[in-house]
């Protein structure tokens, strides 16, 4: 029954407070930029006026996949956040990621497919980091179950700090920030309309939105992960730490352009080959 | 006579019979027969030996003994003109060493070696037999219908037929015996059978390109074959014994370490590790069902079998420290190869040898959680591979043609076929299904025995196997239009059979991997460890997982509309203004109309070519130098 009302408070919250994130995203982004900016609750409105709009489509089947996608997303959020194995959760945040690819390659639509294919190349470039980062908790913590790893008395990022830049690094592909927005830019980039989202409209666009809400949380979650102890208060540093990246990933994204590819897969590779492999090694030298 | 008898004999009776019946009908018919009477022996075996296992001693072997001498000398002069035939001689010369050595053996130094137990069926080969057996009997079902296509289509290709579906059959014969005998002298014999079925297989066709490739398969296989040899004799004279299950059970010291080290070289060309990997993806010239029947069911799974039998004996020694590298920079190197193929055969074998590269880690690290993986990963790996080669043979013949990139129209062509393959691409790599769960296992494992770069590269491999497999999807359900050039074959119940209950085996063992491993992988793990293994993955990721299983196999009810009375517009795609009417053209520069026309990526100027694969090569060479040198180094000491 706890467990019901956990999942159920999980399920309403994430994209609220993701929400509320995109927001603040977009309000720091015009102070960077001197402008005013939306109010806050910007996102909100946003989703809910694509919500009342026509329905729209280019051919039968390419909707499906972004419903597919939000649920395995749902799926990880919820096995995140009551501390389960947290291996399992980026399985299935990849298949989530993945049946939103498809959905850009079932429009047949020239954008939406090369926005597809710029996705999966930038699943590659993240995907190692990603794994590195379970990996190199599950060495300092001996277990992959989050409710373990974050019950331990001393933060991972005392073990794990190359690790850990090289996760915000990759983050950087997760929030789909500038300089690695190569499939889907939040702005309107003119190189790729829209990429995968090109052929969606109305209610699909803002399931898709909220995906990416819940995509947020999920990428934070790991930031988060690194900082917390058994400590109560460390559930402060937590948040600050989250805060901060996100704030870095803004200004990042606001002061870089999108680069080509080559650079993104490769920039990727090579910085988390370099800092997982310092890292671990220096950790398994220690014996963990 | 016994039923293991019976179940290793009855493939060689059907596929001598196929040579012999010349009547079309009357053939099919018998293979027909022949393949489920393989299938159901296969599986009544399993069951009724299945809990207790088995431990047979064969008294009277010197006839058996005299026939495989008979056979192999036999053999050995047929590959010896051949490759002079050819101007091969190197595989010549590996055939006359190894034939001589064993004969030399035989004849002077056997004597006094006696063995207890011939055949010994335990969980492994229970799991081996059922992997053979029953994958192997559908190949056999599917290439009745495939190669009555096949020559339809290719009428260059002179008909051979009762050869080709003999030779299968005597593949799973010699198969049966590789997995069930606990004498070395007969696994070797039923080790170089298989050599030959893949040789006489790869050259099927008989041009040019099959010969010289089939040769290339005989030269680096029987090569493996001489390190075989090589060990056998070190085992017996040094030890006086000539069972597996003894060698198995002894301590890794020097003495022993340089014939398990052989052993597991010979099992590197088997399973077409790099660097003897040309031979595999020389092999894609046969027709189908031989391919499918190498890479799922048999040769390759011989070569991996042996490493897990001996990974006991592997762990943190040396030697398994080296075939532990060779199979991540294989596993590696062959993911990254993969993305730059768009012949689906291509991506197909590179896939193979990746995950037999990913096999041979797992088993070489030698835990209990990571022969665990290396197991599931063989029974998974035989599931979906084979369902993919089948159904690539199939649109080969509804397309006409295997590339990955023209594969967009098949869900016009054959809505059926598509859907096997997506089947069999997501068994390959998606959550929750076979290999990924082994995967997770690998990776738990690897960094349990302090594996830094090993865990590295699996995080690569992986992230390079999502790329390739997610644009064949992805091209999958992109649907273009179906106008095509009007190539439709037949999709025969011959051929769609087999496939359709290979797509249900995959979807069932994911859904019964935790049973699987309850009943069949952790019994076998106490067995050899002592004590109690336990399943690496816990009860209630087992069970989110059976859930998402699930989940999955309900999802394209998604795709029936639940209202018709939703209205919704249909729109032409975006094409930046410039449509031009239908979704496939737009008006450009000056007005012309133009096709769009996208392609996926390859990556070619980075993964392609021949630079990547000679640099992986010489690595691997390398590591195994430097093998060599160590166990010289420490027997010297």
């Amino acid at each position: 029954m706890m467990l019901a009302i956990q999942i159920i408070l999980i399920v309403v919250l994430t994209p609220l407070v993701g929400g509320l994130l995109a927001g603040f995203d977009r309000i720091i982004s015009a102070r960077v930029q001197g402008r005013k900016g939306p109010p806050l609750l910007q996102p909100f409105y946003d989703v809910l006026k694509l919500l009342q709009k026509e329905n729209i489509q280019v051919n039968k089947t390419y909707k499906f996949y972004v419903y597919v996608s939000l649920l395995f997303i749902i799926l990880t959020a919820v096995i995140m956040l009551i501390g389960g194995d947290i291996l399992l959760a980026i399985f299935v945040l990849t298949l989530g990621a993945i049946f939103f690819v498809f959905g850009g390659y079932a429009s047949q639509s020239p954008y939406s497919i090369i926005g597809a294919e710029r996705e999966l190349l930038q699943m590659m470039a993240y995907e190692p980091m990603v794994l590195i980062t379970a990996a190199g908790l599950y060495m300092v913590s001996k277990t992959f179950f989050i409710g373990e790893i974050i019950a331990r008395d001393v933060p991972a990022i005392v073990y794990l700090p190359a690790v850990f830049i090289g996760f915000v690094y990759i983050l950087t592909f997760k929030l789909r920030k500038s300089p690695f927005d190569l499939s889907l830019g939040h702005h309107a980039h003119q190189e790729l309309v829209q990429g995968i989202s090109t052929e969606y409209s109305g209610t699909e666009l803002a399931v898709i939105e909220i995906t990416h809400w819940y995509e947020t949380i999920i990428s934070l979650v790991f930031v988060y992960i690194f900082f917390v102890t058994s400590n109560p208060i460390s559930h402060v540093f937590a948040i600050i730490a989250c805060i901060v990246v996100y704030l870095f990933e803004i200004i990042l994204d606001n002061s870089t352009v999108r680069v080509k590819w080559q650079l993104a897969l490769k920039s990727a590779w090579i910085v988390t080959g370099v800092l997982s492999i310092m890292n671990l090694m220096i950790l398994s030298f220690f014996k963990f | 006579m016994s039923l293991i008898t019976v179940l290793i004999l009855f493939p060689l009776v059907v596929s001598i019979v196929t040579f012999l019946v010349r009547k079309e009908n009357i053939r099919s018919a018998i293979v027909r027969v022949g393949a489920v009477g393989t299938a159901v022996l296969t599986v009544y075996t399993a069951i009724q030996y299945f809990n207790s296992g088995l431990i047979l001693s064969i008294g009277e072997t010197e006839m058996i003994d005299l026939f495989i001498i008979v056979v192999e000398v036999g053999l050995a002069a047929y590959i010896i003109t051949t490759g002079i035939r050819t101007k091969k001689y190197l595989v010549s010369l590996f055939s006359l060493f190894q034939t001589c050595l064993i004969l030399w053996f035989e004849f002077t130094q056997k004597a006094g070696i006696e063995v207890e137990t011939g055949i010994v069926f335990d969980k492994l080969s229970g799991v081996m037999v059922l992997v053979v057996g029953v994958i192997g009997s559908l190949i056999c079902l599917y290439a009745v219908g495939y190669m009555k296509a096949y020559h339809d289509h290719h009428t260059e290709v002179k008909e051979r037929k009762s050869f080709f579906l003999a030779v299968l059959f005597l593949f799973l014969s010699a198969m049966f015996g590789l997995v069930l005998c606990n004498n070395l002298m007969w696994i070797y014999f039923c080790w170089e059978i298989t050599t030959f079925c893949s040789y006489l297989l790869i050259g099927y066709t008989q041009t040019k390109e099959a010969r010289n490739n089939s040769l290339l398969a005989l030269t680096i296989n029987v090569g493996g074959g001489v390190a075989f040899a090589c060990a056998i004799v070190m085992i017996g004279m040094n030890f006086r014994t000539l069972e597996l299950s003894t060698l198995i059970s002894m301590k890794p010291e020097a003495l022993v370490l340089i014939p398990v080290f052989l052993l597991c070289v010979a099992a590197l060309t088997k399973s077409a590790q790099l660097p003897f990997s040309a031979w595999l993806l020389g092999a894609m010239v046969a027709p189908t069902p031989s391919s499918a029947l190498l890479h799922s069911a048999t040769m390759v799974k011989a070569g991996v079998y042996l490493i897990i039998r001996l990974a006991p004996l592997l762990g943190a020694t040396s030697v398994g420290r080296i075939i532990t590298l060779v199979g991540a920079i294989t596993f590696l190197a062959c993911s990254l190869m993969a993305i730059a193929q768009r012949d689906a055969k291509k991506v197909l074998a590179y896939s193979t040898i990746a995950n037999l590269g990913l096999i041979v880690m797992c088993a070489s690290i030698g835990t209990q959680e990571s022969i665990w993986a290396a197991i599931l990963l063989v029974i998974f790996h035989a599931v979906s591979k084979s369902l993919l080669f089948l159904s690539v043979g199939s649109i080969e013949h509804q397309i006409g043609n295997r590339n990955i990139e023209n594969m967009n129209i098949l869900m016009n062509v054959s809505r059926k076929l598509s859907i096997y393959l997506m089947i069999g691409i997501a068994g390959m790599f998606l959550a929750p299904f076979g290999m990924l769960i082994s995967k997770w296992v690998a990776m738990k494992s690897f960094i349990d025995s302090n594996n830094i770069i090993i865990v590295i590269i699996l995080a690569y491999g992986s992230a390079a196997t999502l790329f390739y497999w997610g644009k064949w999807i992805g091209t999958l359900v992109s649907n273009g239009s179906g106008k095509n050039n009007g190539h439709h074959g037949v999709f025969s119940l011959d051929e769609e059979l087999p496939i359709f209950l290979q797509a249900v085996i995959v979807v069932f063992s994911c859904l019964a991997f935790p049973l699987i491993s309850k009943f069949a992988i952790v019994p076998y793990l106490s067995d050899v460890f002592g004590g109690t293994a336990m399943a690496p993955i816990g009860t209630g990721n087992q069970i989110i997982m059976v859930i998402m299983m699930a989940m999955l196999i309900l999802l394209p009810l998604g795709y029936i509309p639940l209202s018709k009375k939703e209205k919704s517009r249909v729109t032409p795609i975006y094409m930046a203004g410039e449509n031009a009417g239908d979704n496939e053209n737009f008006i450009a520069a000056t007005g012309v109309k133009r096709k769009s026309d996208l392609s996926n990526w390859y990556l070619e100027g980075y993964f392609g070519g021949k630079i990547f694969t000679f640099w992986s090569n010489m690595i691997t060479i390398s590591i195994l130098c430097v093998g060599v040198l160590l166990l010289i180094w420490r027997w010297a000491l």
